[in-house]
């Protein structure tokens, strides 16, 4: 297994992070948070369509550039940090792992190609964002695809052109692919902490849909590791913006004729900052390179979620207390990573459910 | 060198030259002159440059063969490694064959009754005196120092210059009239270290090493290699079981008395090894409030074993300095064992009060809740790491400093 990053993946995080830095300033974080659509296509058109960064992971067959779960992690990782408001995670990673991991070969020619270059804004929905054992619990399809029941939460449903939904029928769990005007669907925009990741509320209600691959318990966990592997990247990037922005706050700020940063008691929060960011880190590096290596803790990627989720509200609740009044407002940025790190917490798991799932591949149910 | 090519290699090699009818020193030495006894050193003084986990290989294969190794036990490495960078040839020639055949076991003598993680406020004298350096003064908390041949240790030779320039740094004679080392019981009932006594005890010109003033910058390459071992250590080969065979009978005296002082190490760390058989022969691994805190340390110690393999392979590419390094390392072995000591708290729950042969795994339970309060003071406190680390890595400013000008003039313990 690998376990440094190679010379051409270096690369890519290089070219990934100065088009960001670029294309998704704070600035444009703000204005496109408060937006319906949330997203610039432009912007979409220019990452997605002409860089490529929807199908990092995607088989050169299917249009993609062939790369695996590092890949993917480093284009996260860099979308975590600057915050980037779009599609992205719900199209490239959600959609995008689940056509990879369930969809029949056929289906997967047709629909990846256009996920992989960005003119298909696809979303993955499911009945259940906590844990995949729920998955299936509400929205049920006939023998002919014709979906019924609520998804509370989709991302990105409201912009999606394909939904890919994970439905109940009469043997295992099916995938559906429906498109985003299809009739009986109620796509419902729900208000949200972190205004950076839409979400909606999705109701089927006799929608057409296509059964186009099957959802066994194994798939489901394995799209559920490679969804938290690649979120657990966007947060370790978020994590690392908020630390390195706080700690060079605490060497300007002066306050008792001294810059705040040599007060022990910040220092030592910043040491033991940057020793769980490095944990956290370390692990969601590690997740990756098992996913693509099939070697490894089979638990790896749990690991990366619960560590980096508690390493990124750790950085948040620095980012804040470490700025004193300015970071309580509105006007200064740091609230916006904090609501990102709140959201991606318990989006696909909280630290402690991921904790129980490693135990539980580790020892079996308790 | 590929893993395959250095088990052949060393397989050939105990072949031809590895038997159990030799006196230990001297299949040392054979060892020594066959380049096996230290790999991970350079080439020129006994070793083959290799890395930790080629070493490691070799280490597997002694192992296999129940071959002695170089001697290991103890505060060797510390003496070797600061020899290797900071020693003359001659310091070099002299000192590091009888450490590596066992002849020499050494201790560490930094710390004072006045000054431990101000290791620079030391105040023990050398004076140069009629061509030899004369030491007075007191050491202690030194590991070992009880059966130990040579002392590593830092003296002040300058009073009049500022604290970390008037520091010497010197390889003592421990056997001799002025050098008295009391062996001082610990919180866990063990008798490891000492304090050391220091009464016109004298030191020849040529163990000096590094320089006369130049001390701090020795003892800083001595720290980090210490602060290095907490997170990562060249693991030594130890033979299970006895095993029959007149070489066997010197091994085990050797380390029966050189590994008394270490035998609660493996605890003070936390013993990570016996929480999940901990927790299954207790059935507390269906405890949904354990299994959480089990979970967060194997990622704890998952994490940081993957984050210190990352830095090591960033160091040998020379990218990350040495210290902040090992400090992160220090500091992530301190979160490790506490969390391991919570852990096996709720695992043995009112059994925790025990300790002894009946309790739980044969009193070790019992001595890991009573050790790892040591790791986070041993080699560097963890206050000590934060601000290290938070000044090295992330250059956060230095604070208020009271002991600047002539040491002479600086407020200190009585
Ligand atoms: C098991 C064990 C083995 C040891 N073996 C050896 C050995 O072989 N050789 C040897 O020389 N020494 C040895 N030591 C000594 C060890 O290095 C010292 O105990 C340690 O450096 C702390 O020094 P001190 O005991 O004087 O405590 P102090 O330095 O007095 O510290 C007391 C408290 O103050 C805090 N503190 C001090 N300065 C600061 C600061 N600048 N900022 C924030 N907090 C601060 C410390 O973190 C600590 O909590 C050993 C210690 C132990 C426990």
């Amino acid at each position: 297994m690998q376990t440094e990053f190679s010379k051409e993946q270096n690369l890519l995080r290089d070219v990934v992070s100065r088009a960001l830095r670029d294309k998704s300033p704070a600035t444009a974080v703000r204005e496109l948070m408060a937006t319906d659509r949330g997203y610039d296509p432009a912007v979409w058109q220019e990452l997605c369509g002409d860089a490529g960064l929807a199908g990092v992971h995607v088989p050169e067959v299917h249009g993609g550039a062939g790369g695996g779960a590092v890949e993917l992690g480093i284009v996260a990782e860099e979308m975590g940090r600057t915050l980037f408001c779009g599609p992205w995670f719900a199209s490239a990673v959600m959609a995008g792992t689940a056509l990879l991991e369930a969809a029949n070969e056929s289906d997967r020619e047709e629909l990846l190609p256009g996920v992989a270059d960005g003119s298909t804004i696809a979303t993955l929905v499911l009945d259940d964002l906590d844990d995949p054992a729920g998955v299936g619990g509400s929205i049920t399809a006939t023998a002919n695809g014709t979906l019924t029941g609520v998804a509370s939460m989709a991302v990105d449903a409201h912009v999606a052109d394909l939904l890919l939904v994970v439905a109940s029928g009469t043997g295992v769990l099916g995938l559906h692919a429906v498109e985003g005007g299809a009739s009986g669907l109620a796509i419902e925009p729900l208000q949200v902490v972190d205004p950076t990741r839409k979400l909606s509320r999705v109701a089927f209600t006799g929608v057409p849909g296509r059964h186009i691959g099957e959802v066994t318990g194994d798939t489901l966990n394995r799209i559920w590791d490679r969804i938290c592997s690649a979120l657990a990247h966007e947060m370790m990037g978020g994590a690392q913006h908020l630390f390195e922005t706080t700690v060079s706050y605490t060497k300007e700020r002066f306050q008792f004729g001294r810059p705040i940063g040599s007060f022990q008691a910040l220092k030592h929060r910043c040491a033991d900052l940057l020793l769980e960011i490095e944990i956290a880190r370390a692990l969601t590096h590690h997740s990756a390179r098992c996913l693509d290596s099939g070697e490894g803790e089979p638990c790896a990627a749990s690991m990366a979620k619960a560590a980096a989720a508690d390493a990124y509200m750790s950085a948040a609740r620095a980012g804040i207390q470490l700025r004193g009044g300015i970071g309580f407002t509105w006007e200064n940025d740091t609230h916006l990573w904090f609501k990102r790190s709140k959201g991606s917490e318990v989006l696909f798991g909280t630290p402690a459910i991921h904790r129980e799932r490693m135990m539980t591949m580790l020892e079996g149910a308790a | 060198m590929t893993p395959d090519r250095i088990r052949q290699e060393v397989s050939a090699w105990l072949d031809a030259n590895w038997r159990i009818d030799r006196p230990l020193i001297e299949w040392r030495e054979i060892l020594l002159e066959g380049g096996w006894a230290a790999p991970h050193w350079p080439e020129e003084w006994y070793g083959r440059g290799f890395t930790l986990d080629q070493t490691a290989v070799v280490a597997e294969v002694f192992r296999e063969r129940d071959a002695v190794p170089a001697a290991q036990v103890g505060p060797r490495g510390l003496a070797s490694e600061t020899i290797l960078a900071c020693g003359s040839d001659d310091q070099k020639r002299r000192f590091l064959r009888p450490i590596l055949t066992g002849e020499h076991t050494w201790c560490q003598l930094f710390s004072e009754p006045g000054s431990g993680s101000d290791l620079a406020g030391l105040s023990t004298r050398a004076e140069m005196k009629n061509g030899k350096w004369i030491v007075n003064g007191q050491k202690v908390w030194n590991t070992s120092a009880h059966h130990a041949d040579f002392g590593l240790l830092v003296a002040r030779t300058d009073w009049d210059v500022p604290k970390h320039q008037g520091i010497s740094y010197f390889l003592l004679d421990m056997r001799q009239a002025g050098v008295e080392a009391r062996p001082l019981r610990q919180m866990n009932g063990h008798q490891s270290f000492n304090e050391v006594f220091m009464t016109n005890a004298v030191v020849p010109p040529e163990d000096l090493i590094g320089g006369e003033g130049n001390g701090w910058h020795v003892a800083k390459t001595t720290l980090s290699f210490e602060r290095r071992g907490f997170s990562r250590r060249v693991r030594g080969s130890s033979i299970d079981g006895p095993k029959q065979g007149p070489i066997y009978e010197e091994y085990e005296e050797e380390l029966r008395i050189a590994a008394e002082p270490y035998t609660w190490y493996p605890q003070r760390e936390g013993r990570v090894d016996l929480v999940l058989p901990r927790a299954r022969e207790t059935g507390a691994i269906n405890d949904p409030a354990t299994r959480q805190e089990i979970a967060k340390l194997i990622c704890l110690y998952t994490g940081a074993r993957l984050a210190s393999d990352g830095a090591e392979a960033r160091r040998k590419a020379g990218t990350t300095e040495i210290i902040p390094a090992g400090s992160i390392g220090k500091l992530a072995a301190s979160v490790i064992a506490r969390q391991a000591s919570v852990v096996h708290t709720m695992i043995s729950g009112a059994d925790a009060m025990l300790s002894g042969p009946d309790s739980a795994a044969d009193g070790i339970i019992a001595e890991v809740l009573v050790s790892v309060p040591a790791i986070s003071i041993a080699g560097g406190t963890d206050e000590i790491q934060r601000n290290i680390i938070s000044e090295r890595v992330l250059g956060m400013p230095k604070g208020f400093r009271a002991d600047q000008g002539p040491f002479r003039d600086i407020k200190r313990n009585a």
